[in-house]
């Protein structure tokens, strides 16, 4: 039961975060909408890995809520490790599990978590491997491939699951210059394909050209939001102008 | 000063070596024939208890390492707490008095013994093997980056199936150079289980050679008991030493 296009996946209110007295999450509002791609921009240290890792739970908020389809996943009593299977995450740092093949990493999920034959799982891993354009190396060790790759690999590992919606954290911010392009390609076409996507980056020219919607991040709040022609071509605020100063 | 150290342990070398009576040392410590005697037993016996108690030791060793480093790694601090009393209790007390409270102590206290020839004996090794194994469980844990757990958790692995299936696998191979190095260390510790009064069959090979050195007044079988722990550890030690070189190159 997948949600209806246009339907919120992901609603965030009145998110606060604290490390310690720390307050990095200063009262967060904002919806993703089924099949909207939503670029989240802003300085470092703005809060934005914060705000993608409370949103699967790998980050506790301190308060506010986040309903995941509908389901507050800050809750208690939510079924966190379900809905996580809804969520897939791409990491800046690939995080593919090293002492397993890259087709291994596609399944072990699948088997364990989604209780699916090795059949099933080994069909899902090889269509997503070809997605992201890796099937020749599905035997390979993820440490055999290079930054652009294994980011692909991760890709694919989290389309594995299947699942209703994806963030991305800076996930080219690794990679040397010249492996970007291979690994936006495949973000385009998820994109395109209709997938509900979260993206934290930096690259301006995947947000002017993907996003459905551009939100600007700074000191812990959300500062300025819109279609990217809108806020990228004529920041209204102050610091979403320096930013974009600063970036050019 | 180097040559004048030289110098004065080349002349004290040759002044004990001609105080000794190198027939009467020879015949004392390496004579063929007593040697030889040892055999087979020194195997089928001594050595297969050796290994029986380094197994039971390693075996019991490894999982309660395994539940102490689980412990001590825990976010609930009961746990952390009680999982760090136990390594600390453990190491600060001599294997030796381990072995002695848990074979003589506990029966005389509460009248109930540990059951099976080899009972007492490894379940001391086993303790104490955990305590340390524990402690080495842990750094391999902690020593798998952070993003592994986060990263199994985001495909909705619980914790205890991410531990299994993506952190431990990585953990074990990162130490399996001082766990190797534990094995040795135990192979050596279980001559001390020797304390405690064994029957012929359970005697492992410090109790052995000592025993036939003690009948035969001579030295000789307790030196072939020291060769034969050579022959089971040096081939280990040298394994250990090229997996830590591979270790430190793949860094
Ligand atoms: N686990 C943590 N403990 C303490 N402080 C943290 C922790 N994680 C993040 N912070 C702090 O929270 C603030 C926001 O961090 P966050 O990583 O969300 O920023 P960001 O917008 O993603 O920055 P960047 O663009 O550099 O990735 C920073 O000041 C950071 O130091
Ligand atoms: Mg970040």
């Amino acid at each position: 039961m997948s949600p209806i296009p246009g339907d919120p996946v992901i609603e965030v209110k009145n998110l606060h975060k604290y490390f310690g007295d720390l307050e990095v999450l200063k009262g967060i509002d904002f919806t993703v909408a089924a099949g909207e791609v939503v670029c989240v921009i802003g300085p470092s240290g703005s809060g934005k890995s914060t705000l993608l890792r409370c949103v699967n739970r790998l980050e506790i908020a301190t308060s506010g809520s986040i309903l995941i389809e509908g389901q507050d996943i800050t809750d208690i009593d939510a079924d966190v490790d379900a809905l996580r299977t809804k969520i897939g995450m791409v990491f800046q740092r690939f995080n593919l599990f090293p002492h397993l093949t890259v087709v291994e990493n596609l399944k072990i999920a699948q088997r364990k978590v989604l209780k699916r034959s090795k059949e099933h799982a080994d069909e899902v891993a090889r269509a997503n491997l070809e997605r992201v354009g890796l099937t020749e190396k599905s035997d390979a060790f993820p440490r055999t491939l290079s930054g652009g790759q294994q980011q692909r690999v991760a890709i694919a590992r989290a389309l594995s699951m299947e699942p209703d919606m994806m963030l991305f954290d800076e996930v080219t911010s690794a990679l040397d210059p010249e492996l970007v392009g291979e690994v936006l390609a495949v973000m385009r076409g998820l994109a395109e394909d209709g997938m509900t996507m979260m993206v934290v980056t930096h690259e301006m020219d995947f947000a002017r050209s993907v996003a459905d919607r551009v939100v600007f991040m700074d000191a812990g709040v959300v500062c300025e939001e819109g279609p990217p022609g809108d806020i990228l071509a004529n920041p209204q605020t102050e610091r979403l102008q320096q930013f974009l100063r600063v970036l050019t | 000063m180097r040559r004048v150290a030289y110098g004065v342990a080349i002349v004290a070398t040759v002044l004990v070596g001609r105080q000794v009576n190198w027939a009467d040392l020879t015949d004392s410590m390496f004579r063929p024939s007593l040697m030889a005697e040892q055999f087979p037993k020194i195997v089928t016996i001594a050595a297969k208890n050796t290994l029986i108690f380094t197994f039971f030791g390693f075996v019991g060793g490894l999982v309660i390492g395994l539940i102490v480093a689980i412990m001590r790694i825990s976010q609930a601090t009961p746990f952390r707490i009680v999982g760090s009393v136990f390594v600390d209790v453990i190491r600060g007390i001599p294997l030796l008095v381990w072995i002695l409270i848990i074979g003589f102590g506990i029966p005389i206290a509460t009248g109930a013994r540990i059951p099976g020839s080899y009972g007492a004996g490894s379940v001391a090794l086993a303790i104490v093997a955990g305590g340390y194994m524990a402690e080495t469980i842990r750094a391999g844990i902690e020593a798998v980056p952070r993003g592994q757990m986060e990263a199994a958790r985001s495909v909705g692995m619980t914790y205890s199936r991410a531990m299994w299936t993506i952190i431990l696998p990585q953990a074990f191979r990162i130490i399996i150079p001082p766990l190797t190095n534990e094995l040795v260390l135990l192979i050596k510790d279980t001559s001390l289980v020797s304390v405690l009064g064994v029957t012929i069959g359970t005697m492992e090979l410090t109790k052995f050679g000592r025993a036939a050195s003690a009948s035969a007044f001579n030295a000789t079988p307790l030196i072939t008991a020291a060769l034969v722990y050579l022959i089971i550890t040096l081939p280990m030690i040298r394994v250990v030493a090229v997996l830590e070189k591979r270790a430190a190159q793949s860094r």
